[in-house]
């Protein structure tokens, strides 16, 4: 039961993050290293680089050099990630198997609302060089959000009585209403222009692989559990 | 106790200790993914925040 989800978690998450690798390279990571660009010459003109709101990689650690460390160091960033977030699809599929593709899309999308639209909504992507609200406030809200859309969107889906899928619409509402953590006068190094294009591309490369995991969670969920030669139908999806 | 109502009975048992099982499975899985997604996506580690720079920025994490 759990090899099968650790083997459909580590499949699908193979291939959504190669999805994922390929669009950042192409389009993502070069909008962040053209921001970077700004930072630095902001960093040159300012004694205090704090104060810009950037940060130095050199001054904290070990940082991958631009090139090809930097391409490698990130496509295993993304693998994790993917891995991670298909564990978490796999767990939560198992509990309810798509016995449909078109099911699988819906639980890819639904991924896609809990983890990036949800918490983007309130703090939406950021480039380098962008001022931002303390980290662990911001953090702690992006993690809250994505667990009260997570209960929210599944009591409005599976829930038996209209109370509790009201209360699944009053979860997805509540930390909206509560407010993400935000600068008074927050600035910008970058160009507006660009940051609306990292924000476009961004949510196109999330959502391309948030589709890929749900339907790629979805056939390997199925092959997974399909009864072989010796299994009975009863030990489906056991 | 009628056998029907017995086996009817053992099913049910069954039934349910399986279900939990799978519960706690899927929350098991879905905690290791949790962990994973912490160290990629949440540590301080300057290294690990370093590594996982352009994923956190392209994933739409809180990074700076």
């Amino acid at each position: 039961m759990i090899k099968r989800m650790l083997q459909t978690a580590g499949f699908a998450g193979m291939g959504a993050a190669l999805v994922l690798t390929l669009i950042q390279a192409i389009w993502v990571s070069p909008l962040i290293l053209q921001a970077e660009t700004y930072e630095q010459a902001a960093s040159a003109g300012l004694s205090d680089a704090h104060e810009a709101g950037e940060h130095h990689h050199e001054d904290d650690g070990w940082a991958p050099e631009n090139g090809w460390q930097r391409v490698t160091s990130s496509a295993a960033a993304n693998l994790v990630v993917g891995v991670a977030f298909g564990l978490v699809l796999a767990g939560a599929i198992s509990l309810r198997p798509p016995r449909k593709l078109s099911i699988g899309l819906l639980w890819g999308l639904a991924g896609y609302a809990v983890f990036v639209l949800a918490p983007s909504a309130g703090l939406p992507p950021e480039l380098p060089g962008t001022q931002a609200a303390d980290l662990h406030a911001r953090q702690l809200w992006w993690v809250g959000t994505a667990i009260a859309t997570a209960i929210g969107l599944a009591l409005i889906a599976f829930a038996p009585k209209t109370w509790l899928k009201v209360a699944g619409v009053v979860l997805l509402a509540v930390p909206h209403l509560i407010g993400s953590p935000q600068l008074a006068s927050p600035e910008m190094l970058a160009p507006a222009a660009l940051h609306h294009e990292f924000v476009i591309a961004t949510l196109l490369a999330d959502a391309s692989f948030w589709v890929t995991l749900g339907l790629l969670c979805t056939v390997l969920s199925r092959r997974a559990a399909a009864p072989g030669p010796f299994t009975s139908p009863q030990q489906e999806y056991a | 106790m009628s056998t029907l109502q017995s086996v009817s009975s053992t099913t049910t048992t069954v039934s349910s200790a399986r279900s939990g099982r799978r519960v706690l499975n899927a929350c098991c899985v879905v905690s290791l993914g949790a962990v994973l997604l912490y160290f990629a996506g949440f540590s301080s580690l300057p290294a690990l925040h370093n590594a996982a720079h352009d994923t956190r920025h392209t994933a739409a994490f809180p990074c700076h």
